[in-house]
């Protein structure tokens, strides 16, 4: 157990004050033994991603903050050379600015790309997890910064309930990512089902999902608008039924690539 | 040692960590937790109970507060161009192409007085006649009530007596161009009330629209992120929310709401539509049109076709906007089965959509809906959801306020209240008048007085024309429109030329490089100050509400001013002390300090804390006091009461004792209007402007002069809007904070040159064959600009979307001629104004074309 990061992607409005405020920290402040001076520009300790999905009037945004994971078992400090990586009792994992002079493998070795070179200094620099900080019992600038409550820091065994349900990245390599996300939404697939005879949308249409594993139902809404959130990607299989209608039926609805919006769906009267 | 200093900015207060006379690190104002008062608390319609956190909100930019003081673009050092002589030849034409000597400060305001004395002959009594001698500013590069604009700048050229250009109201201008003829709030520029509807929407509403509208982007303009958390806590509670907006807004992936883009220019289609639907389903509020409004007979007869033989149907609506009939027709109708606020604006109103061809008729619009669902009405509201929480209203002088602006101040024992001379110029027409040698316009600009104020006559020139331009502050060309105009203007050759044109700023803006010469100034972390958050006094009363605490704060010198640069009021004195004037311009020779002291103990609050703890302290948190009523705005009118809001500039109540006590008279019951009431048919344009079909007394639909059914849509089959910025304010911070370049929807740095972001829908990208991060130019018969790709389904097809506030103005030469790398996308807009005699600007009216910029 030790320290790590904590983020509610659900939380996060795409204010970038994360960002600014680490290179606030970091850029024209040197914090040795931990950090040396990160350049103006071009590197992201922590980097703010933004996801637009479907299309008009069906489209959603979500943000993913993106920093060092703090790994449990960190690829870099394997390609350092003299402990120039080493980890901390705390869990975070530092790069010695002045051990890891020259080392461009420490950058090479990460499979997130979340280590940068410094082309001037000959060094490879990444998040901190604002460890010089935490000896004054602050908390690292992203997380001080944060007024929505997206990003948190803390001690493992204090935020279980997180970590349960919460997700990695590329939890595949094995690596014991310490940087934990909850709510990055999956794929959705929505449309508008309307009578072409009324000119009017269909409110409260049943609609039926299926991936052949799961099912999911939903209703239109005012709009005469559907919404399936948080989908895997895959391929579904969706019908809407509605009195009086004919049902709707879209046989393969495929989420690999991107969200999905059906637009607008007509639906004939049912004739007697 | 590590000092802590308190300071002030347009987006917040903040703590300032200096080491060593330099800044380490900038935070949101620390305030240790004992030191929060007890905070206010609204409930919701389950009574579930909310209150702020303790933590100061600022704005993002804020953030790289530091970044900007620091910034490569400051200006450190006086300078002149190298071959401007004022003794000799100026050589207008070179400038922005010649260069700059560093010259001393001496030189520099022994230069200055010299085409003073020169361009301004004083009287026998030492009165000037300073009418060659025209200055105008940008807004809120900095903030605090001793350095803004209207207290050294103000004073000075005041006393000199110049030709003032007056400003126009550019981010709410069809709210000031229209909406006091439905409803008067002349004195609020056309802009709504909004005490207490932060509890009142909790309680009462059940859906709001968002028209228009990115408060999570525009901040309530001074208040940085405050009221995110109220909208996070709406989501919570299950609010529904509509946006309506050609963009997908950034508040809007927040909320996750129903998106509607009409088209741009079409919005008020849009409302004309809902009005239909509502009329003849009959879902609107009679009681409340019949007794609190005029004019709906006329209003009804254009929106059913009896005036014009069209009926303003959802099928119509449709093909205006680009809105499928079916799901208008499903908006009226659920809009109508509930309590709805219209967020028609970040404070109620403005939002883009106000600033298009005809945008008078779209804040109408906006209005008269509010009006059919009988706005005051618990719920039913028009309310940018960026104001509105419960506040100490013990009055305190924001800048803009007569009584904390050094020339009319009651603690000035001289005062220079305004200038003598008659002529004037405005924002929006002074490069081709100065050009011509003459010109006309009409309104004040800010026409705050009275309604007839929108109708005043001006000519230029009266006195005679200008010589001197004086720039302070900012950067128009990406805020004006048509804004080669501007360039245009410095490099004018021949009688109308401009002699001598000075520009004092802290920062290198997209203007500074047409100067004659180059003052440099600091910012207000590099001198004392005081202020309060978020508010500038003056139209917006009592802006506090748009915070979750409110915060007076004493703006503290953290480091020496950087190079030589000083404070605004220094760098008038220098001038000042050669010109022999320096008692008169200092008021016997007070300091920043003296000023900022007389302005705490204006205020009732200085009974509650001293100077002497406040300027120790560095702020002073307002606590809400323990017995808060409410007085939901509006509220009054629709009950048929005396108003009995804190709406202290309202000249149909009484405000006494130092503006905290609110008496009501015999008219306090009526709006602002000719008639006292909300007028569908506007009693005041009957009257002042009878035969004007552009804003007639009904608001109609008129088919925007640039848009997609005009001609010109053919060549220019793009339309683009150019909103407030997300991530900059004003000109401000963009470019002078080098870390905003590596914001994706910001800026996007391509072999190292950082581009102005422009969104296109991903078919119209297609078509052109351009790609995220392509290099494009944005041209029409105006100009070009260079921009950087971001090809996205955040704008519909056929409009694309770029922030309209960029600070570089970076011209390169083609063969085209002058292209702009920089960003500013307002040299492609139309300087037309929103309608003959509406004198606002319309970006958002823009036609374009779009290709890969091969160089």
């Amino acid at each position: 157990m030790g320290k790590a990061f904590f983020i509610d992607v659900a939380k996060c409005s795409g204010c970038y004050n994360c960002q600014f405020a680490c290179k606030e920290e970091h850029c024209t402040n040197e914090w040795l033994p931990i950090a040396a001076k990160q350049p103006m520009t071009g590197q992201f300790w922590l980097k703010v991603e933004e996801h637009v999905e479907g299309t008009k009037p069906m489209v959603r945004i979500h943000y993913i903050p993106v920093l060092c994971n703090h790994c449990k078992d960190p690829a870099c400090l394997k390609a350092a050379k003299n402990g120039a990586v080493y980890k901390r009792e705390d869990g975070l994992v530092i790069i010695d600015p002045e051990k890891a002079v020259g080392q461009k493998e420490i950058v090479d070795a990460c499979p997130y790309g979340n280590i940068y070179w410094n082309e001037e200094l000959k060094l490879p620099q990444k998040c901190t997890g604002c460890a010089h900080l935490l000896e004054e019992g602050r908390v690292p600038r992203c997380v001080d910064v944060c007024h929505t409550g997206a990003i948190r820091f803390g001690e493992e065994e204090d935020f279980a309930d997180f970590i349960d349900g919460a997700t990695v990245r590329m939890p595949e390599l094995g690596l014991g990512p310490k940087v934990y996300y909850r709510n990055i939404p999956g794929r959705f697939i929505a449309g508008t089902v309307y009578d072409p005879e009324e000119e009017e949308v269909i409110k409260g249409a049943k609609c039926h999902l299926t991936n052949g594993v799961k099912t999911w139902d939903a209703e239109t809404d005012a709009f005469g608008d559907f919404w399936f959130r948080d989908l895997p990607r895959g391929l579904f299989t969706l019908t809407v039924e509605a009195d009086g209608f004919d049902e709707l039926h879209f046989p393969e609805i495929d989420t690999k690539g991107n969200s999905i919006n059906l637009g607008d769906q007509p639906m004939n009267r049912r004739k007697a | 040692m590590e000092k802590v200093f308190t300071n002030l900015t347009t987006g917040g207060p903040i703590s300032v960590y200096v080491e060593d006379g330099k800044i380490t690190r900038i935070r949101p104002l620390q305030v240790p937790e004992e030191d929060y008062p007890k905070p206010w608390t609204v409930e919701d319609k389950n009574g579930k109970k909310y209150s702020p956190p303790k933590a100061m909100r600022v704005a993002q930019n804020i953030m790289a507060e530091k970044n900007r003081l620091y910034s490569e673009d400051r200006i450190l050092y006086p300078m002149k161009r190298v071959d401007w002589d004022p003794d000799g030849e100026r050589n207008p034409q070179n400038r922005g192409i010649s260069g700059y000597e560093r010259i001393s400060w001496d030189e520099a305001a022994t230069i200055i007085a010299k085409e003073i004395d020169r361009l301004a002959p004083r009287d026998e009594n030492g009165v000037f006649d300073g009418h060659a001698i025209t200055a105008l500013t940008g807004s809120h590069h900095n903030w605090g009530i001793v350095g803004y604009k209207m207290a050294p700048f103000g004073r000075f050229f005041s006393m000199l007596n110049y030709t003032p250009i007056l400003d126009n109201p550019d981010s709410w201008e069809g709210w000031m161009w229209g909406a006091p003829h439905m409803w008067g709030f002349y004195w609020r520029l056309g802009q709504p009330e909004q005490f207490d509807l932060l509890p009142d929407a909790f309680k009462n509403t059940d859906m709001i629209v968002f028209w228009s509208n990115d408060p999570d982007s525009t901040h309530g303009i001074y208040s940085g992120q405050e009221s995110n958390i109220w909208r996070v806590w709406m989501k919570e509670m299950g609010m529904k929310c509509v946006f309506i907006d050609p963009f997908y807004n950034y508040t809007n992936a927040v909320m996750d709401g129903t998106w509607f883009a009409p088209r741009p220019g079409t919005d008020t289609a849009l409302a004309a539509a809902i009005a239909y639907q509502w009329i003849i389903d009959d879902t609107y509020d009679h009681f409340y049109v019949e007794n609190r409004t005029v004019g709906f007979d006329e209003f009804k007869d254009y929106i059913l076709g009896k005036e014009d033989g069209v009926p303003k149907t959802c099928e119509w609506a449709a093909e205006k906007t680009g809105i499928p009939a079916r799901r208008i027709r499903a908006l009226a109708k659920e809009w109508a089965s509930k309590r709805v606020a219209i967020a028609g604006g970040v404070r109620g109103g403005e939002g883009s959509a106000c600033r298009t061809a005809y945008g008078t008729e779209e804040a109408r619009f906006i209005i008269a809906l509010a009006a059919m669902q009988g706005f005051g009405k618990p719920g039913v509201s028009i309310w940018g959801t960026t104001m509105g929480a419960p506040a100490d209203y013990t009055w305190f002088p924001g800048y803009a306020e007569p009584d904390s602006q050094m020339g009319k101040s009651s603690a000035a024992n001289t005062k220079y209240a305004a200038s003598s001379v008659k002529q004037r110029l405005y924002r929006l027409n002074y490069p081709e008048d100065i050009m011509n040698g003459k010109g006309e316009f009409i309104g004040d600009g800010f026409c705050g007085q009275s309604i007839e104020q929108q109708f005043v006559q001006h000519e230029y020139p009266i006195e005679g024309k200008v010589k001197m331009l004086w720039r302070y502050g900012g950067s128009f060309m990406g805020t004006m429109t048509e804004t080669n105009r501007y360039v245009q203007l410095y490099r004018h050759v021949g009688e109308n030329q401009l002699d001598t044109v000075i520009n004092q700023d802290c920062w290198f803006g997209g203007e500074a490089k047409y100067a004659d010469l180059i003052l440099p100034a600091c910012t207000n972390l590099e001198r004392n100050d005081l202020g309060e958050w978020s508010v500038g006094g003056g139209y917006t009363t009592h802006a506090e509400i748009g915070n979750n605490w409110r915060v007076i704060v004493r703006e503290q010198k953290c480091v020496e001013p950087l190079g030589e640069s000083k404070s605004d009021y220094e760098i008038f004195q220098e001038i000042a002390k050669k010109l022999g004037v320096w008692e008169q311009y200092t008021d016997g020779g007070k300091t920043e300090d003296d000023w900022a002291e007389a302005y705490w103990n204006i205020s009732e609050l200085s009974k509650r804390m001293s100077w002497e703890e406040f300027n120790k302290k560095g702020y002073y948190i307002v606590p809400v006091p323990e017995d808060y009523e409410e007085h939901p705005a509006f509220r009054w009118y629709y009950e048929g009461r005396d108003c009995d809001t804190q709406d202290y500039l309202n000249p149909k109540i009484k405000a006494v004792n130092n503006m905290n006590t609110m008496e009501p008279t015999e008219n306090s019951k009526e709006l602002g209007t000719f008639s006292g009431k909300i007028e569908f048919a506007s009693e005041s344009l009957k009257k002042l402007s009878p035969e004007d079909n552009e804003r007639p007394a009904v608001p109609h639909y008129i088919p925007s002069w640039e848009g997609h059914e005009t001609e010109l849509y053919k060549k220019y089959p793009l339309q683009i809007i150019s909103p407030h910025p997300r991530f900059s304010f004003h000109t401000h911070y963009d470019t002078h904070a080098s870390w905003l370049d590596e914001i994706p929807c910001h800026r996007m740095i391509i072999d190292g040159y950082a581009y102005w972001i422009a969104r296109i829908n991903p078919k119209d990208a297609k078509e052109r064959g351009i790609k995220t991060g392509d290099i494009i130019e944005l041209y029409n018969d105006r100009g070009s600009v260079l921009c950087a790709a971001d090809v996205t389904y955040r704008v519909p097809e056929g409009v694309m979307h770029s922030y309209g506030c960029s600070a570089k103005y970076d011209p390169i030469t083609t063969e085209t001629g002058a292209t702009d790398r920089g960003g500013c996308v307002n040299i492609l807009t139309n300087k037309r104004w929103l309608s003959k005699n509406a004198p606002g600007m319309a970006p958002n009216s823009c036609l374009i074309e779009v290709r890969k910029w091969e160089c």
